[in-house]
């Protein structure tokens, strides 16, 4: 392993890599110690591939790797590490575990000293909750416990990355809370950069500090989750990251630092607090996140009421539980179709049916301008 | 009782498990794993023994390693001359019919490994002998007795290539099995009787104690 020659080593995690197979890639991204990097996508997004070259089980075509001053690839210097020469600690989504191996043996194999490695697996062990099972074998522990000893045998070799490809994907529903509770107080003793790939956006959004959206081998954003989701670039990572609710328009007045600026929709005029560099007479696509819908009330104002009011029909109502989604058409209109939840007994008292005729406000502060897309 | 054939068989079949079995182990390794375009062909290739009649290799065995061929003149010059008719000859045709024996059963056993498995040994340290040695083999090892079992067996029960390649020499290429044919013809039935009987039991008492320990080996991991 050789040096970087850049700066001096501050155990961050430096990638940029480009590959053609298994599928084409072409991303850099850095992660800062301690900092947890969520890489969101679809699947065949190459969010594994990433994970896959920064552990050195795939060798990209062009690009470098570092981390913590260590260079583990470097394409133009014809320089390769190989994986078990790297400190990488790597969840893999199945876990793979070693099947003929004890919990205890599978952490003590990886760990950098042989002679104390026992020790060493069983306080892993009681680091990740499960002292008293070292001995059990893979095939007699439950999907949660398998997942926090592929965890431990992650962090076996002190890594100077922790990669976790999909942690939860494998877990029901109550193991997944639980164990994302435990990752993020396992979080705050690791001084190391994390590299989590998730499809659940939500997974995303609780556990990260910044986010990656990863399309078609691309990264098309990268930012405080809020961010991300909130003021995404275009309509693609609008789409993925969850949000429908797109319309198009024209600039009318661009915003400036003292005033809001004007987005025209049909025979409606929007206020908009920011317009970024979209220029006034620019055909665009603005967003209204869910969040910054507000709906009139019928027995009193509500608050932010005279905020860009449009009228709007009843399509559907969902109840999931406490929440309740409300798909309605604005302006009366089928294709414009705007959704948005409300706490259910919110709902329920405004009476809330399809066909009913409702108004709603569109927060200024909460309409984003995307770039138009041909 | 012949001793002399219980003892070339003997002989027979730990010279072939010996030599066979590691270079099995790794073809089968490789064809579990490697993604080569030609791979259907090299698997054809290592099933045939199994479906030629034993006169087809006996015959290829003989014309290839004649006196006259290139092959037969090298590897006499090992063996004073006439390698055909000597126990190297076969113990080389008992290892060219035992290929498929040996490498399926590994073979099956690698493919049985994950890809995610050998990843997860290379990103937790493990140098690839390392990898080999303490996760590769232990999870192949029921494939590897498998694959001794049937060579064992087989090599116990090959007849029409020896009889081929070897001929019928005592203490030299008289296996067990052919000296039950060879007193069979001259009508000596009751020593055939009962070598055949020794045959048997031996095959069955290998296969059993083989598959015995297998099982030692699964359920006590179960159950420590």
């Amino acid at each position: 392993m050789i040096e970087a020659d850049n700066a001096k080593p501050d155990g961050s995690l430096d990638v940029s890599v480009a590959l053609t197979t298994p599928i084409a890639l072409d991303v850099a991204l850095r992660v800062a110690p301690g900092q947890l990097l969520a890489l969101v996508g679809p699947s065949g997004s190459g969010k594994t591939t990433v994970l896959r070259s920064v552990a050195g089980l795939i060798k990209p075509a062009a690009g470098h790797i570092a981390c913590a001053g260590q260079t583990w690839f470097d394409a133009a210097a014809g320089h390769w590490t190989p994986p078990h020469q790297r400190a990488v600690g790597l969840v893999f989504q199945d876990y793979a575990l070693f099947p003929h191996l004890s919990a205890r043996d599978n952490i003590a194999i990886a760990c950098r000293n042989p002679v104390a490695a026992r020790i060493q697996a069983d306080a892993l062990l009681e680091r990740v909750n499960l002292s008293g099972l070292g001995d059990r074998h893979p095939d007699q522990l439950s999907g949660g416990q398998q997942q926090r000893v592929a965890l431990a045998r992650a962090l076996a070799r002190d890594p100077a990355v922790l990669l976790l490809d999909e942690p939860f994907a494998a877990v029901d529903q109550m193991t997944r809370l639980r164990l994302k509770r435990e990752l993020v107080t396992l979080r705050r003793s690791l001084g190391c950069p994390i590299v989590m790939v998730t499809h659940d956006l939500d997974e995303a959004l609780a556990l990260a500090d910044t986010l990656a959206v990863l399309h078609r081998g691309r990264i098309l954003q990268t930012g405080l989750p809020d961010d991300v989701r909130l003021r995404p670039v275009d309509q693609t990572v609008a789409r993925l990251m969850g949000q429908t609710n797109i319309f198009q328009g024209t600039i009318e007045r661009a915003a400036t630092a003292n005033t809001p600026g004007l987005i025209r929709w049909r025979d409606y005029r929007f206020e908009i607090k920011t317009t970024g560099r979209a220029l006034s007479g620019t055909a665009i696509a603005w967003l209204v996140p869910s969040e910054h819908i507000v709906l009139h009330r019928r027995d009193r104002p509500s608050h932010g009421e005279r905020e860009n009011p449009v009228p709007a029909v009843i399509a559907d109502v969902m109840r999931l539980g406490e929440m309740t989604e409300i798909t309605a058409h604005l302006d009366a209109d089928a294709d414009a179709v705007l959704n948005f939840s409300m706490p259910s007994h919110t709902a329920r008292r405004n009476e809330l049916q399809p066909g009913a005729a409702i108004v709603v406000s569109l927060l200024a502060e909460g309409l984003h301008v995307l770039a138009h897309e041909a | 009782m012949d001793w002399l054939a219980v003892s070339v068989s003997l002989r027979l079949a730990l010279w072939t498990a010996a030599l066979l079995l590691p270079l099995a182990l790794l073809l089968a390794r490789w064809l579990a794993w490697s993604q080569i375009r030609w791979k259907p062909a090299i698997e054809a290739l290592v099933l045939l023994p199994l479906v030629l009649p034993p006169t087809v290799l006996g015959y290829y065995l003989l014309v290839g390693l004649a006196p006259a061929s290139w092959l037969g003149r090298l590897l006499g010059t090992f063996a004073d001359g006439q390698f055909l008719f000597s126990f190297p000859a076969i113990l080389l045709a008992s290892l060219v019919v035992n290929v498929p024996f040996a490498v399926q059963p590994m073979q099956r056993a690698f493919e049985g490994i994950s890809r995610n498995v050998r990843d997860a040994a290379a990103v937790s340290g493990l140098t690839p002998w390392q990898a080999f040695r303490a996760i590769e083999l232990p999870l192949v090892w029921p494939g590897v007795v498998s694959a001794l079992a049937l060579v064992t067996a087989h090599t116990l029960g090959e007849f029409g290539v020896i009889l081929l390649v070897g001929g019928s020499i005592p203490g030299e290429t008289q296996t067990l099995s052919i000296a039950i044919y060879d007193r069979l013809q001259a009508f000596r039935n009751a020593e055939a009787g009962m070598m055949a009987a020794a045959l048997l039991l031996f095959s069955f008492v290998t296969l059993g104690v083989v598959h015995l320990t297998a099982r030692r080996r699964k359920s006590g991991r179960a159950h420590d």
